[in-house]
C-alpha cells in the first residue's frame, strides 16, 4: 500500500479513480465466499442463539412458529442431572486428549528431527490416523474394545495376573477412558506435524553450540528447545483445545454418550436433544454454551497466536 | 566432518558424558549404523502407531465367525472376502453418494474460495485483516452448533435429504481451510506477472484466469483435495441432515452398520477399509502440503 502512495502526486485523480476500481475488483473476487460465509456461519451461529429463546416442537417444522420462551431452555438445561457431568466430561475428555496427544506428539516429533534414512517416508505414515474418517477410526476402535474378543482385552490377558477384561464400552469410567484413549490416537499426528515443524525452524547451530558448552541432552531441551518452541506450543495446545471440544463422530460411533449418559460431552448432549428427543430449544441452548467456550478459548488462541508473532 | 571434530572435542572435555552415552563413540561409521539403527526404531513406532489401521484390514479378510472367539487371529489365516462381497451388496450405493457429495463439496469449495482467497493475497479489499480474522475464527464453530440451526432452515427449504444442501453444508469446514491455504501460497505470484497480463490488455478476469490459477495450481489440487476429504469424511451433518429415506453417504452407512449387527465386525471393518482409501490417496498425492493443511494454513511451515 505505501509504495502505491508514494508514486507521485501528478496523476491524484485518476488514481482515486483506480484506487475505487480496485477495490471494486477486489470486492467483486471475494463476494461469493462472503455471502456464504453469511449465509452458512453468521446466519446459523445467529439463528442458534435465537433457538435458545425459543419453543420449538416437531410442529414449529410446519408452521414456522416458534414460541419465545425467554431462559426457559436454559434453565432445562441447567437443572437437568446430565449438565454437571457433561461439563465433566468434555473437561476431562478434552484435558486428557491433549495432555497425551501433545506429550506424545512431541517425542516424535524430537524424535523426528534426526537425520536417518526414510525418515521422510515414516513421518509422512505416521499422518495416516490424522487423516482418516472419525467414524471410520472409531469403528476400528469400538472393534479392537470389544469386551470378549476385542484385540485390546486379549493384550490386556497376556500380562500375569490380569484374568478378566476390561468392560472397556460398557461401564461408564472405562468408557470415558474408551474414548479419550481413541481420540488421542487420532490427535497424535496434528501434534507431531505442527511441533516438528516448529523443532526445524531452531537453528541447529545453537545445538551445536551448546554441546560445545557441554551441555547435556536433557539441558539442551529444558533450556533451549522448550523456550524457543513455547510460541509453536501455545498455538498447537489452543488449536487442540478448540478442536477437542467439539469432538462429535468419535464418541457417537464409540459410545453414543452412553452408557447411561456417562460419556455425555455438550457436543453429544447438544446432539441428544435436537436430533434423537427433537427438543431443538435445549439443544439451541447446549450448543450456545458450547459457544461460549469456544468463543473464549478461540479468543486465547488468537492472543498466542500474535504473541507468537505470526500475522496469520 | 565438522560433527565429528566436535565430537571428538566434546570427549577430550567430557568424558564422563560418554560413557554414559555410548551412541556418541567417536568412530566413523557408527554414524551410519547408528541413523539405520534409528530407522529400525522409527519402523518399530510406526508399526505400534498404525497397529489399529492393520487390525482393521486383517478383520475385513476374516470371517465373522473366525472373529469372535477369544484369541484373535494376529493374520488372516481363514481368508474370506465375504466382507468386501457384502460391502458393495449393502455398502456400494452409499460409497456412491459419498463420492458424488464429495465430488459436489470440492466443486462448491473450489468456485467460492479460489476468488476470495485471490482478493485476499493480491487485491485491495477493504478490512483485510478483519476479513482473515474472520476467516479463521469461523473454522472454530462447533459442527453441532451449524447442524441444528441449519436442521431448521433446511427443514423448511426442502434440503434435508438433499444432495445440494449437504454438499453446501460440507464445505463449511472445507471453505475457510482452502482460503487460507490458497491464499498462503497465492502471496508468492509475482506481482509483474499479474501487472504485464494487465498491460496487454487483459481484463480482471483474463488475470484471474490466465496467470493466479495455473500458478497456484498445486494449492488449488491441494484444497480440492481436502475438500474432498472433508465431504467424504463428513459424518455429522450427513446424520443430522438425511433422514436415510433418501440417501446414506457411507459415514452414516458405517455407523448404523456398527449399531444393527456388531457381530458382523468382517463386513464393518470391510466397509471401513474402503472408506480409508481417500486418505490413502491423499496421503501419497500431497504430502508435502499436508503440514500445511492440518492448521488450515493458519501456519505455515
Amino acid at each position: 500500500m505505501s509504495t502505491i502512495d508514494r508514486t507521485g502526486v501528478r496523476e491524484r485523480g485518476m488514481r482515486s479513480r483506480t484506487h475505487r476500481r480496485e477495490y471494486l475488483v477486489g470486492i467483486a473476487f471475494g463476494v461469493p465466499a462472503a455471502v456464504y460465509v453469511v449465509a452458512f456461519f453468521g446466519y446459523p451461529l445467529f439463528y442458534n442463539v435465537l433457538m435458545g429463546f425459543q419453543n420449538y416442537t416437531p410442529r414449529s417444522f410446519y408452521t414456522g412458529e416458534a414460541p419465545f420462551v425467554g431462559l426457559a431452555n436454559y434453565q432445562t438445561v441447567i437443572s437437568s442431572p446430565t449438565f454437571w457431568p457433561a461439563i465433566w466430561h468434555t473437561a476431562v475428555f478434552t484435558v486428557g486428549s491433549i495432555a497425551f496427544q501433545f506429550a506424545i506428539g512431541l517425542g516424535l516429533a524430537l524424535y523426528f528431527t534426526r537425520r536417518f534414512p526414510l525418515s521422510g517416508l515414516l513421518r509422512a505414515m505416521l499422518l495416516l490416523p490424522w487423516l482418516l474418517p472419525l467414524i471410520v477410526s472409531s469403528a476400528i476402535w469400538r472393534w479392537m474394545y470389544d469386551k470378549d474378543y476385542g484385540v485390546v482385552n486379549a493384550l490386556l490377558k497376556l500380562i500375569p495376573g490380569v484374568d478378566a477384561g476390561v468392560p472397556w464400552l460398557t461401564q461408564g469410567n472405562w468408557a470415558l477412558v474408551a474414548i479419550i484413549i481413541a481420540n488421542i490416537w487420532i490427535g497424535i499426528p496434528f501434534n507431531m506435524v505442527l511441533l516438528h515443524g516448529g523443532l526445524q525452524s531452531i537453528s541447529a547451530d545453537i545445538y551445536e553450540a551448546a554441546k560445545l558448552d557441554g551441555a547435556g541432552a536433557w539441558q539442551r531441551f529444558r533450556y533451549m528447545t522448550w523456550p524457543l518452541l513455547k510460541p509453536v506450543t501455545l498455538v498447537v495446545l489452543m488449536l487442540g483445545l478448540v478442536y477437542t471440544i467439539k469432538v462429535f463422530d468419535v464418541i457417537m460411533g464409540l459410545t453414543g454418550g452412553g452408557p447411561a449418559n456417562q460419556t455425555q460431552t455438550l457436543t453429544t448432549w447438544s446432539y441428544q436433544y435436537s436430533f434423537q428427543l427433537f427438543k431443538f430449544g435445549p439443544g439451541a441452548a447446549v450448543s450456545n454454551l458450547l459457544i461460549i467456550i469456544a468463543t473464549v478459548v478461540g479468543l486465547l488462541y488468537l492472543r498466542s497466536l500474535r504473541r507468537s508473532g505470526d500475522p496469520r | 566432518m565438522t560433527r565429528v571434530m566436535a565430537r571428538n572435542r566434546r570427549t577430550q572435555v567430557r568424558t564422563s558424558a560418554t560413557q554414559a552415552t555410548p551412541s556418541l563413540a567417536p568412530h566413523r561409521g557408527s554414524g551410519e549404523r547408528r541413523a539405520w539403527i534409528h530407522t529400525v526404531i522409527g519402523v518399530v513406532i510406526l508399526a505400534v502407531l498404525l497397529f489399529p489401521l492393520y487390525w482393521m484390514i486383517n478383520a475385513s479378510f476374516q470371517p465373522s465367525g473366525a472373529l469372535l472367539k477369544p484369541e484373535p487371529s494376529y493374520f488372516p489365516t481363514t481368508f474370506t472376502l465375504d466382507g468386501y462381497r457384502s460391502t458393495f451388496a449393502t455398502q456400494g450405493s452409499n460409497v456412491v453418494t459419498s463420492l458424488i457429495v464429495s465430488l459436489g463439496t470440492v466443486v462448491i469449495t473450489l468456485l467460492l474460495a479460489t476468488p476470495a482467497a485471490y482478493a485476499l493475497a493480491k487485491l485491495r479489499v477493504p478490512a483485510r485483516t478483519s476479513l482473515m480474522l474472520v476467516v479463521i475464527t469461523v473454522q472454530m464453530i462447533p459442527g453441532i452448533v451449524m447442524a441444528n440451526a441449519l436442521y431448521i432452515v433446511f427443514a423448511r427449504l426442502r434440503l434435508i435429504d438433499n444432495y445440494l444442501g449437504l454438499m453446501l453444508a460440507d464445505a463449511t469446514t472445507a471453505v475457510p481451510f482452502a482460503i487460507l491455504i490458497m491464499r498462503a501460497f497465492m502471496q508468492d505470484i509475482p506481482q509483474e506477472l499479474m501487472e504485464a497480463a494487465r498491460i496487454d490488455g487483459a481484463g480482471e478476469l483474463g488475470v484471474f484466469r490466465s496467470i493466479v490459477v495455473p500458478m497456484s495450481r498445486n494449492s488449488i489440487i491441494t484444497a480440492g483435495l481436502f475438500a474432498f476429504l472433508h465431504g467424504w469424511s463428513d459424518f455429522l451433518f450427513a446424520v443430522t441432515l438425511t433422514t436415510g429415506s433418501a440417501f446414506t453417504p457411507v459415514t452414516v452407512g458405517i455407523y448404523r452398520f456398527m449399531g444393527a449387527q456388531t457381530a458382523d465386525w468382517n463386513g464393518v471393518m470391510a466397509t471401513a477399509t474402503v472408506a480409508s482409501i481417500p486418505a490413502v490417496f491423499l496421503l501419497i498425492l500431497v504430502q508435502k502440503y499436508i503440514a500445511a493443511g492440518i492448521t488450515g494454513g493458519a501456519v505455515k511451515e
